[in-house]
């Protein structure tokens, strides 16, 4: 199994070098390999289990109630501008 | 009680602390500033802690003075407890062991910790743990490996290693971990100390640096079955804040704790005893069995399902929801940008995006989840034959420094015994009954139907009774 190194860190948002890639794609290839034996395990028919609770449609009270102030939300961030978060920008200008 | 004070205070079980305050045998004060001068003795050997909180604790042992004074009862009043880094704590730096959230000050509390404070505990600091809690060696932590305090050339196990590793070094009079599978029970057996893993949802997850949603579940680690039971007390319940946590109610644990284990069947599997399983784990484990069996446990033989294929749903689940967690650290409102990622997590973002990616969903994603679906089937039948099952914990004994480099698949190989209970949300907990000749801890799980965390801790704290006076249960050790 060939896997695209590239593509899926893309997908991931992780910036990677060269060499870790040659890594990853190593290691995860053989991860990939290792979960294949699962194959052998009859599933037909069989239902998949997301959750283990039984809990299902678990609702609360829509209460306003106290939340952070913006100071704290802001607290740990190192770009912030008049009392926002500032992110790159994600539309470029129309030049026409 | 005086000898008490001639004693380490540090060394004292959560019981016994308990019983010293109230006693006005010893002041929290003195309790805590035991706790930190062994803590500061030990800790260039061990690096349990990432960070250790001493003016805090101080504050609060004070306040847990007068309030003792004033007669106060509280669960935890005045006690001691260090907590795993993946807890949000108000004002205290939180770093899950990784570079990306080094400097994260979190402005909220998780309901754990919540919790802790509303029952009056005294917080030594913050554990160390493997990178997000990927790992069972803390050899993945960016701020380097915790050590065993029984062998210090040794791992301690993981995640939840720097917890396990300042108890058994009684650097703290208990502690605070998290299990998604085996991150608990594993280093508990490693480091020689009591670990319970709750049932799925009976702990709330709000607050945890999540890791594998629909797996993670907090729990105490402690020097007796009987200090786990009152901390889980503290722990259990609903939370509105984490809509996956139970409405059933939370049971007095420590009051129940004796029972009668005439007529219990417990269910051994030789699926358990896998292949390349150490032969002093498998001799001591079997000699505990024994044991039981001869207070009245009846043994059955059962067939479970091979727990390899645990690792493998494990793999493909625990890594799908890792990815999808790890989304979040994007270093704009919090912490260090994605680069900051080590090795371990880049790895498993890398392999849980594959899994979830379009045209692999069935064949992974969807696949594990069905063989979760045949793993919780066959619990469920070997359920309606006996009451608990009981295997080793671990393959092995603590493997030494330097063990994991490089292998992808370490933590989950090293969780085999664990994997199938934690997929399939059960109760276990893991018990010390010896050690090996080279002088390292061996443990026991003993593992329950969901919530039945009351019949778990009573045949664990059965055992602990059967053998009180072994020699071993002397030993301490040596740093």
């Amino acid at each position: 199994m060939k896997i695209d190194v590239s593509h899926i860190a893309k997908l991931a948002n992780l910036p990677l070098s060269l060499e870790e890639k040659t890594k990853f794609e190593k290691q995860l290839e053989e991860t990939i390999k290792y979960v294949e034996e699962l194959g052998d395990v009859e599933t037909k028919g069989i239902e998949p289990t997301s959750q283990v609770t039984g809990l299902e449609n678990v609702t609360r009270k829509d209460l306003a109630g106290p939340s952070l102030t913006q100071d704290e939300s802001l607290s740990n961030t190192k770009s912030a501008h008049n009392g926002m978060f500032k992110v790159n920008a994600i539309f470029e200008e129309n030049e026409s | 009680m005086l000898f008490l004070k001639k004693m380490n205070l540090n060394n004292l079980t959560l019981k016994q602390a308990k019983e010293g305050l109230k006693n006005k045998d010893f002041s929290s004060v003195e309790l805590t500033k035991a706790c930190l001068e062994r803590i500061k003795a030990t800790e260039p050997k061990l690096n349990a802690f990432v960070t250790v909180t001493e003016k805090d604790a101080l504050e609060q042992a004070k306040i847990a003075d007068k309030a003792l004074s004033d007669a106060v009862e509280l669960p935890l009043l005045g006690i001691p407890l260090a907590v795993k880094d993946n807890f949000s704590t108000k004002g205290i730096k939180t770093t899950a062991s990784s570079k990306v959230l080094e400097s994260y000050i979190p402005p909220f509390d998780s309901t754990v910790i919540k919790k802790i404070k509303e029952a009056g505990c005294v917080i030594l600091g913050k554990t160390n743990m493997d990178a997000w809690a990927h790992g069972s060696s803390t050899e993945t932590s960016d701020f380097g490996a915790s050590k065993n305090p029984w062998n210090t050339k040794h791992l301690p196990g993981g995640s939840s290693g720097g917890s396990a590793a300042s108890v058994a070094a009684d650097q703290t009079i208990a502690a605070i971990g998290s299990e998604t599978a085996g991150s608990i029970r594993q280093p508990a057996s490693w480091c020689g100390v009591v670990g319970l893993k709750p049932t799925y949802g009976r702990v709330s997850r709000y607050g945890v640096i999540a890791m594998g949603s629909s797996l993670d579940s907090p729990g105490p680690i402690t020097k007796t079955t009987e200090d786990s039971a009152i901390i889980l007390e503290v722990l259990a319940g609903k939370d509105e804040m984490d809509a996956t946590t139970s409405p059933k109610p939370v049971l007095k644990y420590s009051q129940k704790l004796k029972k009668d284990i005439k007529e219990l069947k417990i269910g051994i599997s030789n699926e358990y005893f896998i292949e390349g399983l150490d032969k002093e784990v498998e001799k001591n484990v079997k000699e505990a069995i024994k044991k039981l069996e001869k207070a009245g446990g009846k043994i059955e033989n059962i067939k479970l399902f091979d727990p390899k294929y645990a690792i493998d749903v494990y793999t493909i689940i625990q890594r799908s929801e890792v990815s999808s967690n790890l989304a979040r650290y994007d270093g704009i409102r919090y912490g260090n940008g994605r680069g900051a990622f080590a090795d371990e997590a880049k790895r498993r973002i890398m392999f849980g995006t594959y899994a979830l990616s379009s045209g692999y969903y069935d064949q992974y994603y969807n696949k594990a989840q069905q063989v979760r679906t045949v793993i919780i089937n066959d619990f469920e039948k070997a359920f309606g034959k006996v009451d608990v099952i009981i295997a080793p914990t671990s393959p092995s004994l603590a493997l030494p420094v330097g063990a994991t480099k490089d292998a992808a698949m370490f933590g989950e190989i090293a969780d085999v015994l664990v994997e199938p209970s934690s997929i399939a949300g059960l109760a276990g907990i893991n018990i010390p009954v010896g050690f090996s000749n080279s002088g390292l801890p061996i443990g026991m799980q003993i593992i329950g139907p969901q919530f039945s965390e009351e019949l778990v801790l009573s045949v664990a704290f059965e055992y602990e009774k059967i053998t009180q006076t072994e020699q071993w249960r002397k030993l301490k050790p040596n740093l």
